[in-house]
């Protein structure tokens, strides 16, 4: 059994930089723990991915408004816990991500219209999960949390040295899974860390309805899971927990739970109008909070981040922007024929016969629509 | 060297063999290490290849087969011990939306070669919960394979073929025949995945059923001849998913009539599909309507009761013996098996 005072997490979210990017005061925990500043180039990462991921939230939320993609729930204000834990891991290590996660995809280097394949509506993940580490974004929620508990504790036997971070928002804490995957991780000492996205919101409702526990953090210590909480909309502040967590699941003892309080500045998706569940008023009062704000404000106050750059790193999130408006503008090429083939390694004789229904289908609609001169928008190819 | 094996020894040499052979086999589930599982199909497994390789789980089933797909992503073959049926259903969400799904979800990348092993329905005098026939919510989710033997030497051949599929595996052992024996030379090689086979040739009546009916199955049919001079044939699926339409209909087609013989409740299930399959099949070669015999549409009875519930040899007999071998349209059952309401 573990001390229980090595799993608490500090009394106050751990926090390095104040909204306005001045040094906040450390606190003997803080101290304790070990917990530092990180470097100027690792920050300057953290910034820089934060602006390309802000700029591609931005164009995917633009995206539904054009129709090219179904839904997006967006993660803005979430950028820091997006960013900073995805660019501190390793080549080996692997990633459960949420719906709410496109940002987190994007700077793990998927392509942007391969994670927005989803969304787009042309096929379930579009990119290779294996290829990536990096597991299909989950929509039932917390339903990766055992997921990730089962990779990392793969990992540890294959002595892999990688860990995988699991991603999860606040309501998901109230599922069965997220219980379930820390005790697994627990029970098998699995190099897991989960990053519970606090936005305050599941869907519309807040976060006092969902639970009476002090703050989501304490929940790893029935599991004997290590815990820790951190100001989400600190960038410096997640990316020194979350690399605290790493070396910690790392080096072999075991999982951490770190709560990240932060907000979600959009409506649940696009489709969602939040006004029906919160203030202008609430929602203005975390505008001050702004993670790109604050590490911007930090880093040019150092003397470290000029106006040149900030330019620079401008013009390539316009750029990325640019290219993935190009491309999500080209209509999607489906295939029918292909719902059949990811069933099973074979088809079975059954799914086979419906496969040539749908073939002579296909068939029969396409000289149907060449009669009238209608353009057929799918394409077959020969499977 | 044949010697008697019964069905659960079967499974264990089919887990042993797959252990030796292949390093990313993995078996886990509740209890199932120094107690070699509750009907003891592990036995020895954690004392014989060691912690790493068999190994307890917490109690909670959801966990167990999401972290089994987790195990599937670092390339391991995990084959889970379910320990009831109705104990299963915690992992429905898991086994519905991920693990059926994955290979679909990420166009063939990420695929979870899994085992889930289900000691299922009943005849044992289990209490609630421990006895249910559980098939009808796996087949009818695509991308699990369902298999269920009948007898030891399937049980061997059937769990090797199911460890080493690419795809995830429901393995439905019926608890009723964990105890029957047969004389067996292990390793024993039997009809794939996707094959039903004869287990008895007739010429009147095919009774095509599977797992834990089989037994029934081929009593009845020794009656049927003995007492009635009916010549049944009966057909054990094996594998429910892929189902094997051939060979159902070209025995069907020679006898001319078929009863549909499984354990679980009627309306809506496995049986309901596999009559549908046979009269869309073979309608012209019929003689007579498709019948069903199958567990009544309650929840699983009270022990003293279930032989009221589950079918047996008279029910099957009956059933036969309402398959218009004069002519005449039966119709006895024919309104209150759906409603409720007597005809």
């Amino acid at each position: 059994m573990s001390d229980i005072s090595t799993l608490l997490p500090c009394p106050q979210p751990v926090r390095f930089l104040e909204p306005d990017g001045s040094r906040a005061a450390p606190t003997p925990e803080m101290t304790e723990r070990g917990y530092e500043l990180p470097g100027t180039d690792d920050l300057l990462a953290v910034w820089r991915g934060m602006v390309l991921g802000r700029r591609f939230d931005a164009q995917a939320t633009a995206l539904t408004k054009q129709g090219r993609l179904a839904v997006y729930p967006s993660s803005r204000g979430q950028d820091a816990c997006q960013v900073a834990p995805v660019l501190a891991l390793e080549e080996q290590d692997w990633l459960f991500p949420t719906y709410r996660d496109s940002m987190a995809l994007v700077t793990r280097g998927i392509d942007p219209v391969e994670v927005l394949t989803l969304l787009r509506g042309d096929w379930h993940c579009g990119y290779d999960p294996v290829a990536t580490r990096t597991a299909a974004q989950c929509t039932p929620l917390a339903t990766q949390a055992v997921h990730a508990a089962g990779a990392a504790d793969g990992m540890r036997r294959r002595k892999t040295g990688g860990i995988a971070l699991c991603l999860v928002g606040d309501g998901a804490t109230s599922e069965g899974d997220f219980h379930e995957g820390l005790n697994f991780a627990g029970v098998y000492t699995a190099p897991v860390v989960y990053l519970v996205q606090n936005n305050k919101y599941a869907i519309s409702v807040p976060l006092a309805k969902q639970t009476k526990a002090p703050a989501l953090a304490y929940k790893g210590i029935g599991y004997g899971v290590r815990s820790e909480q951190v100001d989400g909309n600190d960038p410096a502040a997640v990316l020194a927990v979350t690399r605290a967590a790493y070396r910690h699941a790392r080096e072999g003892h075991g999982p951490v739970l770190i709560e990240a309080h932060t907000y979600r500045m959009e409506a649940h998706t696009n489709a969602d109008d939040a006004t029906r569940y919160r203030t202008p008023e609430e929602v203005d009062g975390w505008t001050g909070q702004d993670p790109v704000v604050r590490l911007q404000a930090y880093l040019v106050g150092q003397g470290v981040l000029d106006d040149t750059r900030v330019e620079e790193v401008r013009v390539e999130a316009e750029d990325l922007a640019a290219d993935l408006r190009t491309r999500m503008n080209a209509e999607p090429v489906v295939d029918p024929m292909e719902l059949f083939a990811h069933v099973y390694a074979e088809p079975t004789p059954q799914l086979r016969e419906q496969a040539e229904m749908v073939r002579q289908e296909i068939a029969a609609t396409a000289s149907t629509a060449g009669a009238s001169g209608t353009p057929s928008t799918t394409k077959e190819t020969a499977r | 060297m044949s010697q008697p094996t019964t069905y659960a020894q079967a499974l264990n040499a089919a887990l042993r063999d797959s252990l030796r052979e292949d390093e990313s086999v993995l078996v886990l589930g509740e209890d199932v290490g120094a107690l070699g599982g509750v009907f003891r199909i592990t036995d020895g497994l954690t004392r014989d290849f060691g912690e790493d390789r068999c190994f307890d789980t917490p109690l909670a089933e959801a966990g167990i087969a999401g972290f089994a797909v987790g195990l599937c992503t670092q390339g391991f073959r995990p084959v889970i011990e379910m320990q009831f049926d109705a104990f299963g259903y915690p992992a429905f969400e898991q086994v519905v939306s991920h693990v059926a799904k994955m290979r679909n979800r990420t166009r063939g990348r990420l695929t979870l070669p899994m085992v889930i092993r289900y000691p299922y329905a009943g005849g044992i005098g289990g209490v609630e919960h421990h006895c249910d026939s559980s098939e009808g919510y796996y087949v009818h989710t695509p991308g699990l394979h369902v298999v269920t033997p009948s007898t030891p030497a399937d049980a061997y051949s059937l769990l090797r073929e199911a460890i080493a599929s690419p795809d995830p595996v429901i393995f439905l052992e019926p608890k009723s025949l964990y105890w029957s024996k047969a004389e067996l030379e292990l390793p024993a090689r039997t009809e794939p995945i996707g094959r039903a086979v004869v287990r008895r040739e007739g010429t009147d009546v095919t009774l095509i059923t599977y797992g834990p009916q089989v037994p029934n199955a081929l009593k009845a049919a020794e009656v049927a001849a003995a007492e009635e001079d009916w010549s049944v044939e009966v057909i054990d699926l094996r594998s429910l998913v892929p189902f094997d339409d051939e060979t159902v209909a070209a025995s069907v087609r020679r006898t001319g009539r078929a009863v549909v013989l499984a354990e679980a409740q009627g309306f809506g299930g496995m049986g309901a599909e596999i009559a549908a399959r046979v009269s869309e099949r073979c309608f012209h070669s019929l003689a007579a309507p498709v019948l069903r015999v199958s567990g009544l549409d309650i929840p699983y009875p009270p022990p003293i009761l279930e032989h009221t519930h589950l079918p047996g040899v008279d029910r099957i007999l009956d059933t036969i013996a309402r398959l218009q071998w004069d002519d005449e349209p039966d119709l006895t059952h024919a309104t209150a098996g759906a409603q409720g309401v007597p005809a």
